[in-house]
C-alpha cells in the first residue's frame, strides 16, 4: 500500500517535470538540427547534435558584442547592488532613522510601476537630459547598470534586510567596544556573516540583469546592446531562421541554469522573503 | 548611539539611485502627460493641452480594448497560477525520493530571460516546426495557427504566462506553508473537521497573507507584460494579444506620440493601483468585517 503511494508519486512528479522541462527540451532538440532537419514533422530525438547553430552565434562579432556587455552589465549590476543593499540594510537594521520603516517600503514600490511608464521618460532623460557635452547617457553600460538598480536594489534590500536582522547586535557592540571602526565592523563582523544570504541576492540580482530585455531594447542602438536584445532581433528580423534562434535562446539560458543548481537550497527563502514578512 | 548622519551616508547611494532613476522618470512622465508632444507632426514643439490627452484615452477603443485584454489575460493567469501553484506547494510539502531535484526542475522557467520564453513557445507553435500544431492536427483534426485565430492566440499566452511564473507561486506558497504552525491543524483533526474543512477553515485564512501577495505580484507583473507576448506573437493576429504594454510602446516609439503615450502609462498605472487595492479591499476587509460577531 504504502510503496504504490510512492510509486503514484514518483510517477505524478516525472509527468509534472516532463511538463515543465518539454518546451526547453524541444528548443534544444531546433537548436541541434540542420534546416533540411527541421522540415517534416517534428522528432524528439537528435540524431547528431548539429553544431553550427551555436559556431554561428559565437563566432558572429557583433553577437560577441552582446554577449560581453551583458557579461560586464549583469556583474557590474550585481557587485553594485549588493554592495550597496549590504550599507544600507546595516543602516536600515542598525541606526535610530527617522521614517525608517517608510523608507524600507518605499524601495519595493519602485518595483511596482509598468515598465512602459518608465520606458518613454528614461529614453527622453537618456538622450536629451543626461548628457555632458558630446557623452550622452543613452547607448551606454553604466546606463544600464543605474538603471536596472531600480528594480534590483529593491529586491536585493528586502532579502538582505532579514539577514542583517538575524545577526546578533551584541557582535558588533563587541567589536565597538574593542575600538573598531564602523567600516571594520561591516568588513570583518557583518560580511561574514552576511556572506550565504548576499551569495543568493547577488546570483538572483545578477539573473535578472542578464535576463532583462525591454529597457535594454529602448535605451541602446549599437554599442551597449545586451544578449536578449539579440535574441528578440532574431524574431523580428532575420525570422525564420529556427535553428540559430533556439541556439541563442539556449544560450541565453546556460547561465541562468548553472546559477540555478547553485543555489537551489536558498532559493526558497531568499525570493520569497518579503511575501512571508507581509 | 552611534550618530544617525553614519546611518543616512550609509542609505545615500541607494536613495540617490532610486531618487534618480526612479522618481525623475516618473515626476517626468505627470508632466509630459499634460502635453501635446509629438516629434513627427507638423509642430514638433511641446504644447501645454491640459487634459486632452486623457479626454482622448476615453475614446481611444484601441486602447481599451488592449486595457480589456490585458485585465482577462492577468486574470485567467494569475487564477490559473494561484490554483496550481498552491496544488503543488501542498504537494513539496511532502516527503519523497529526489525532492530537490524536482524542486529544481519545477524552479527552472523562473530563471528564464521572458524573451527566451516567448523564444521557446514561438519554436512550439510555429506552423510547420512546432509539435503543438503538427501533433493537434494529426491526433484531434484540430486546426491550431495562433497567427490567425485570436482566441487561440490568448489562450497561448496564458498558458505561457502559466508555465513561466507558477514556479513562483509554488515557491511563495511553499514557503508560507513551512512557516506555518502546527497547532490550528491538530486542533481541527480533535474537533473531526474533515479534509474540505481544515482547508477553508484553517489553511486558507492562515495562508491568505501569502496568496495575496503572490496575486498581487503577478497581477502586477501581468498588467505589465510586453516581452514575452512580443516574441510569441508580435501582438496579433489583428490586435488580440497586444496587451496594454506593447499599445503603449507603439504608441511611444514608432509613433513618437509622447504626451499621448505618457498618459496612458499613468493611466495603467492607476488601474493597476485601483484593482490591487479593490482586490485587498474585496479580500481583506470583508473578512474582517464579519470578525465581531
Amino acid at each position: 500500500m504504502k510503496r504504490d503511494r510512492k510509486g503514484l508519486s514518483l510517477t505524478f512528479w516525472l509527468f509534472s517535470s516532463l511538463i515543465t522541462l518539454f518546451p526547453i527540451y524541444w528548443m534544444f532538440c531546433v537548436s541541434a538540427k540542420s534546416r533540411v532537419e527541421l522540415f517534416g514533422a517534428p522528432t524528439f530525438l537528435i540524431r547528431s547534435f548539429f553544431s553550427e547553430n551555436y559556431w554561428a552565434t559565437l563566432t558572429n562579432t557583433s553577437f560577441q558584442g552582446y554577449m560581453f556587455n551583458s557579461i560586464v552589465i549583469a556583474t557590474s549590476n550585481a557587485l553594485l547592488v549588493t554592495t550597496l543593499s549590504l550599507f544600507a540594510t546595516y543602516a536600515l537594521s542598525r541606526y535610530k532613522l527617522s521614517g525608517k520603516e517608510n523608507i524600507f517600503f518605499w524601495t519595493i514600490t519602485n518595483r511596482m510601476a509598468p515598465p512602459a511608464a518608465f520606458l518613454l521618460p528614461l529614453f527622453l532623460l537618456y538622450t536629451q537630459v543626461f548628457v555632458i557635452g558630446d557623452w550622452k547617457m543613452f547607448d551606454t553600460r553604466i546606463g544600464l547598470i543605474l538603471l536596472y538598480c531600480v528594480f534590483n536594489l529593491p529586491f536585493a534590500i528586502w532579502t538582505m534586510r532579514g539577514v542583517v536582522d538575524a545577526i546578533p547586535q551584541e557582535l558588533d557592540e563587541a567589536a565597538f567596544v574593542d575600538g573598531a571602526s564602523t567600516w571594520q565592523v561591516i568588513l570583518h563582523v557583518i560580511l561574514p556573516l552576511a556572506r550565504p544570504g548576499l551569495a543568493v541576492t547577488a546570483i538572483l540580482t545578477w539573473v535578472f540583469a542578464w535576463n532583462e530585455y525591454l529597457f535594454a531594447a529602448t535605451l541602446t542602438s549599437v554599442h551597449a546592446r545586451t544578449i536578449t536584445t539579440g535574441l528578440a532581433e532574431f524574431v523580428t528580423v532575420t525570422g525564420t531562421n529556427w535553428g540559430q534562434m533556439a541556439a541563442t535562446a539556449m544560450l541565453t539560458l546556460i547561465p541562468a541554469i548553472i546559477f540555478l543548481s547553485l543555489v537551489q537550497k536558498h532559493i526558497v527563502a531568499g525570493l520569497t522573503f518579503g511575501a512571508v514578512k507581509g | 548611539m552611534r550618530p544617525q548622519s553614519v546611518g543616512w551616508l550609509f542609505l545615500a547611494p541607494t536613495l540617490l539611485i532610486l531618487a534618480v532613476f526612479g522618481v525623475l522618470p516618473f515626476i517626468y512622465v505627470l508632466v509630459v502627460s499634460f502635453f501635446d508632444w509629438n516629434s513627427f507632426a507638423a509642430d514638433p514643439t511641446m504644447r501645454f493641452s491640459g487634459v486632452q490627452n486623457y479626454r482622448d484615452l476615453v475614446f481611444d477603443t484601441g486602447f481599451l480594448m488592449s486595457l480589456w485584454n490585458t485585465l482577462k489575460f492577468g486574470v485567467f493567469a494569475v487564477a490559473s497560477e494561484i490554483v496550481l501553484g498552491y496544488f503543488l506547494a501542498q504537494l513539496f510539502m511532502r516527503n519523497f525520493p529526489l525532492k530537490g531535484f524536482f524542486r529544481t526542475i519545477h524552479t527552472l522557467p523562473l530563471m528564464i530571460a521572458p524573451v527566451a520564453v516567448g523564444a521557446t513557445w514561438r519554436l512550439m507553435t510555429v506552423p510547420g516546426l512546432g509539435p503543438i500544431p503538427y501533433y493537434l492536427d494529426r491526433w484531434f483534426g484540430y486546426d491550431y495557427l495562433i497567427s490567425r485565430y485570436a482566441g487561440q492566440a490568448f489562450f497561448t499566452t496564458v498558458v505561457m504566462d502559466v508555465w513561466h511564473w507558477t514556479p513562483l507561486v509554488t515557491l511563495t506558497l511553499l514557503a508560507a506553508l513551512s512557516s506555518m504552525p502546527k497547532e490550528p491543524f491538530e486542533q481541527a483533526q480533535i474537533d473531526g473537521a474533515n479534509k474540505l474543512q481544515t482547508f477553508w477553515y484553517v489553511t486558507l485564512p492562515l495562508l491568505k497573507p501569502a496568496i495575496l501577495s503572490a496575486v498581487f505580484i503577478r497581477l502586477m507583473d501581468a498588467m505589465r507584460t510586453v516581452d514575452e507576448v512580443w516574441m510569441l506573437t508580435g501582438g496579433g493576429p489583428a490586435a488580440a494579444t497586444r496587451y496594454v504594454g506593447l499599445y503603449i510602446w507603439r504608441v511611444v516609439f514608432p509613433k513618437t506620440d509622447y504626451g499621448y503615450g505618457s498618459a496612458m502609462s499613468l493611466i495603467t498605472l492607476y488601474l493597476t493601483i485601483v484593482l490591487c487595492w479593490l482586490l485587498y479591499a474585496g479580500l481583506v476587509a470583508r473578512r474582517d468585517l464579519r470578525k465581531p460577531e
